[in-house]
C-alpha cells in the first residue's frame, strides 16, 4: 500500500472551494459531510416513531407543481391533521418536496437549500418531470433526473398528482421513516463526490461555497 | 385607426400594414426607421404603452423578426412594429431611451437569440441561463434533444404514441366519421 503523509490525507479531505473568490473562503469551512449513525436500537425507533409525526415542509416551490401545496395546506385537505406544517427557513424544514421541472437556474437553488437544511432530511420529489423529465424531457434547460443532484426517498408520479395523491406520498414516506429506510442524508455524505461532479457538470458558473453554509 | 396608417404612410414610402382583427394591426419597417417610427407612435399617436418585444427566428430568409408591441388607451387598438434584421451579423439599435423596461426584454433576446443590442443597460448578464455555453438555444438551429440527451442523463424506458393515433385506438372509434365542427371563420 502507498503511504501517504497525514497531512496529505488531511488536505484531500478538505473542500477547495474553488467557486469562491479567494479572499472569500476562509469565511467558509471545507468540512465535507459525515455519516450519521442510528441510535440505538430501541432508541432510534422510538425517535423515528417521532420523526414520521412532526414532518416539517419547507416552503420553496420550485416548479409549477408548488401549486398543489396551496390546496393541500389550506382547509379543504388541510395537512396539518398528519403533523405536517410549512417553515420559512430551510434551517427548520425536514421535508424538500421539489414540485415539478427544475431548470439549471433553480437546481442551483434547490442544492444549496438542501444542504442548509438540517438533518434528518427527507426529500419529495413529485411529478414527472422530476422522474424522467415529464413533457419537458427534450428541453434545453429542464433536468431529467432529479436523483442525479440530491437524493430522493419518494416519488409522486402525475402530472400534476392531486393533493390526495401527495397526501398519499406522505403516508408513503412516514412508513419508510418508520421502518429506518430513510437516509438520503448518509447517502448524500457517502457518495458526495458523485454528487458534485453532477451538479457541477451542469451549473457551470458556481459561485457557493461546495458544502458549508 | 385610418387616419393614423395614412399619417404615418405620409412619413415613410412603401409602409406594409397587415390587419389581423379590428383591434390588431402589423406594420413592417425598415431597421434604419424603427426608432424614429417609435418616437413617432409614442408622442404624436398616443401609443404609449409597450406591451412587449420578442424575436422569431426565420432561418429560412436568413432573417430574425422583432416585434414591438404598442398599445393606445383611447382608441384600444395594438399595433406591432415588425423589423427584420440580418441573421448573420445579429444587431439592432437599442430602443431603451424611449421606454425604459425594453432593457429587460433585450437583455432576454441577447440571452435567447443572440441578437446584439449596443448600449443596452446590463445587456451581458445572464437572464435564465446561468453559465451558458452553447449556442443560444431559441435558434431554431438549436438541437435541444441531441442537447438535453448529452446533458442531463435521460432514464431508460420512456416511450411515446402519436397522439391521433392513440386516441383513435382508446376513445373515438367514430372521430374519423363525424361531421367536421364549422368555426365561423372558415
Amino acid at each position: 500500500m502507498e503511504k501517504k503523509d497525514l497531512n496529505e490525507i488531511e488536505k484531500e479531505m478538505k473542500l477547495a472551494n474553488e467557486g469562491l473568490p479567494e479572499k472569500e473562503r476562509i469565511l467558509f469551512s471545507d468540512a465535507r459531510p459525515s455519516r450519521v449513525e442510528p441510535l440505538n436500537k430501541y432508541l432510534e425507533q422510538f425517535v423515528n416513531w417521532a420523526r414520521a409525526r412532526s414532518l416539517w415542509l419547507l416552503a420553496f416551490g420550485t416548479g409549477c407543481g408548488a401549486t398543489e401545496l396551496r390546496p393541500l395546506m389550506t382547509s379543504r385537505f388541510d395537512v396539518s391533521r398528519f403533523g405536517i406544517a410549512g417553515r420559512p427557513t430551510p434551517r427548520q424544514a425536514s421535508v424538500f418536496i421539489i414540485g415539478g421541472y427544475a431548470s439549471i437556474k433553480t437546481i442551483k437553488r434547490i442544492v444549496r437549500s438542501y444542504e442548509q437544511m438540517q438533518g434528518p432530511k427527507y426529500v419529495i420529489a413529485l411529478g414527472s418531470c422530476t422522474i424522467n423529465g415529464g413533457m419537458y424531457y427534450d428541453s434545453y434547460n429542464t433536468i431529467n433526473r432529479i436523483d442525479y443532484y440530491i437524493p430522493v426517498d419518494t416519488y409522486i408520479a402525475g402530472c400534476m398528482p392531486r393533493p390526495e395523491a401527495l397526501i398519499a406520498g406522505f403516508n408513503r414516506l412516514k412508513e419508510k421513516i418508520q421502518k429506518g429506510e430513510c437516509d438520503g442524508m448518509n447517502k448524500y455524505a457517502d457518495n458526495f463526490d458523485w454528487y458534485k461532479k453532477n451538479q457541477k457538470q451542469i451549473i457551470k458558473d458556481w459561485n457557493m461555497p461546495d458544502y458549508n453554509w | 385607426m385610418k387616419n393614423i396608417l395614412k399619417r404615418l404612410n405620409e412619413k415613410i414610402d412603401d409602409l406594409v400594414v397587415v390587419k389581423q382583427r379590428d383591434d390588431l394591426y402589423f406594420i413592417k419597417v425598415k431597421r434604419e426607421h424603427t426608432d424614429f417610427i417609435l418616437r413617432y407612435l409614442k408622442l404624436d399617436e398616443n401609443f404609449k404603452h409597450l406591451d412587449f418585444m420578442q424575436a422569431v427566428d426565420y432561418i429560412e430568409n436568413n432573417q430574425f423578426q422583432l416585434t414591438y408591441m404598442l398599445y393606445n388607451y383611447e382608441i384600444k387598438i395594438n399595433l406591432g412594429i415588425n423589423v427584420m434584421i440580418d441573421r448573420e451579423k445579429a444587431e439592432m439599435d437599442s430602443m431603451h431611451r424611449i421606454w425604459p423596461h425594453l432593457w429587460q426584454y433585450q437583455r432576454e433576446i441577447h440571452e435567447m437569440y443572440g441578437i446584439n443590442f449596443p448600449g443596452s443597460p446590463r445587456v451581458d448578464e445572464s437572464f435564465v441561463l446561468e453559465g451558458w455555453e452553447e449556442m443560444p438555444p431559441m435558434r431554431r438551429d438549436f438541437d435541444t434533444l441531441e442537447y438535453s440527451k448529452r446533458t442531463f442523463y435521460p432514464r431508460p424506458g420512456r416511450s411515446t404514441n402519436d397522439p391521433k393515433e392513440y386516441m383513435k385506438e382508446k376513445l373515438y372509434h367514430d372521430f374519423a366519421k363525424s361531421p367536421k365542427i364549422r368555426r365561423d371563420d372558415e
